[in-house]
């Protein structure tokens, strides 16, 4: 429903403003670094693969503007893309084929876009995964998505928490963030990349060390939740929001 | 290493964090908004709150609450109370909760978080439960659920209802000892330990929270993923720091940077 609203001095607005809703004057965008001529800065693609909130809530915190789109154009013309989700990584695949956002992904990638996967939206940047009996996924990093197997009964899948990262590299994401942090994880399957050049960051869960964080060129993806991990996450998040997708 | 979390309860009551014995004589502590700020800047690993007059009510949890909470902590929350229809859990996601609690209704309505799994991913969907010590043969785990804060009692046996529960789909199991709860003597151990050795996905132990030794005992004896704590911090008298520093000297896995 359209609220209309009540203006004591009615008389003093223009003619075609009466009795319409008054049309709304922008602000200029948050973020002092921002002086392009697009709209905003960093896209949140969004292909009904979970919920969004936290993620766009994040982004506000640090000041950075976003908008939460599944509009390919609006995801080509964005300074910086984040492709988070959440949920099963056929249907989210169905859905990125459905709303034609497999080629944009493609090219904001290709053409040096600062990108950051989130959780299932690293897993389906991968080649393939085990997930739903095997889905071929987008193929922008080398290598499979595999089911934790452990072989103690009382480690719990989905992996529930906080775990510590290992970085392997030094990358501007990772600036002023201390090796070992902790983030925040939910998922039962992992990323396992075939080129180890992609591997940024690492964690010990379920009898093995996987590739918590991967990544090349403009290209960052992490397993765990940076919107969710607390002052540590927000920080890389910042990081991201300045990055000029070199290393 | 995964961590064990530590997980403030902040049952909320007319906008007020309250806090009673046994479901019973409570009293008001704070905002929920700036006790959570609180907390998370205090290094708590999550937080759980409960809209404990919303079912009484009959009315839908509190969204504005969710919205503002979400608004000021960057870490993982769940909502809990009032949640009576995938409507219901939707619009709480969407405010920015990570994950729903369901208690009584999953009891009456069992389907409802088969679907809400389904729907919106196992992990957003928590069972809480509140099982209570009996002798009755009908029960051989030694425990009877009950519902609507200790008022009724179910006729399911906590375990076999912990084995549905995942069947169906939830993505954690919160075990609330109706016995321990408020009394700050110590978590129900054999309870915890009970469901969580039989489950695979991870079981939170909440109840009883008195002391940083009462931690070490549930995550070493009682197997739990994740506890929940409540008077013992809303008190004043241990920061979650203490408690932390407490279980990493006891070799407990902690998160030692927020």
């Amino acid at each position: 429903m359209r609220v209309i609203q009540f203006y004591p001095f009615l008389n003093s607005y223009p003619r075609r403003w009466v009795g319409r809703v008054r049309p709304v004057q922008r602000p200029p965008l948050p973020n002092p670094r921002f002086s392009g001529s697009i709209e905003y800065v960093i896209a949140i693609i969004d292909y009904n693969a979970g919920n969004l909130t936290s993620v766009r809530l994040a982004l506000e915190a640090i000041g950075a503007a976003c908008e939460v789109t599944s509009d390919p154009s609006r995801i080509l013309a964005a300074e910086r893309v984040i492709f988070p989700g959440v949920g099963a990584a056929a249907e989210a695949m169905r859905n990125l084929r459905e709303r034609q956002l497999l080629e944009p992904l493609r090219s904001v990638v290709s053409n040096g876009t600062p990108f950051l996967g989130i959780c299932l939206g690293t897993q389906v940047i991968f080649e393939s995964t085990e997930e739903d009996g095997g889905v071929p996924c987008v193929g922008l990093v080398p290598g499979t998505v595999k089911r934790f197997t452990p072989s103690d009964p009382m480690c719990k899948i989905p992996q529930m928490g906080w775990n510590t990262v290992e970085q392997r590299v030094a990358h501007p994401l990772f600036e002023g963030i201390e090796d070992g942090s902790e983030f925040y994880f939910v998922h039962s399957y992992y990323p396992a990349p075939s080129d180890a050049s992609y591997i940024l960051g690492e964690t010990d869960y379920a009898d093995l060390r996987f590739a918590s964080v991967v990544g090349k060129g403009s290209l960052f993806a992490t397993q765990f939740h940076p919107e969710r991990s607390g002052r540590i996450g927000l920080k890389l998040l910042d990081n991201f929001s300045r990055w000029d997708g070199k290393c | 290493m995964l961590t064990k979390r530590i997980i403030p309860c902040l049952d909320v009551r007319n906008k007020k964090v309250t806090k009673g014995v046994k479901f019973q004589n409570n009293i008001d502590l704070g905002d929920p908004v700036e006790m959570a700020v609180a907390y998370s800047d205090g290094g708590c690993d999550e937080l759980v709150f409960y809209d404990i007059t919303a079912s009484a009510e009959r009315r839908p949890i509190d969204i504005e609450m969710v919205r503002e909470v979400a608004r000021a902590v960057r870490i993982p929350f769940a909502v809990g109370g009032g949640i009576e229809t995938l409507d219901d859990m939707y619009r709480a996601l969407l405010a920015g909760a990570e994950k729903v609690s369901v208690n009584s209704l999953a009891v009456t309505n069992p389907a409802i978080i088969a679907e809400g799994a389904k729907v919106f991913g196992s992990q957003c969907i928590v069972l809480g439960m509140d099982p209570v010590r009996t002798d009755g043969a009908a029960f051989p785990s030694g425990y009877e659920v009950t519902i609507r804060g200790f008022r009724e009692r179910t006729g399911l046996d906590a375990l076999e209802w912990a084995k549905r529960a995942e069947e169906l789909g939830v993505g954690e199991i919160v075990v609330n000892s109706v016995d321990a709860d408020g009394t700050r003597d110590g978590f129900e151990l054999n309870l915890t330990s009970m469901i969580s050795t039989a489950v695979r996905i991870p079981v939170v132990a909440s109840g009883g929270a008195g002391t940083p030794q009462h931690l070490v005992d549930v995550f070493n004896q009682g197997r739990a993923d994740a506890a929940i704590i409540a008077s013992m911090i809303h008190t004043g008298e241990y920061t979650i720091a203490q408690i932390k520093a407490e279980l990493a000297a006891a070799g407990v896995p902690v998160r030692k940077k927020w």
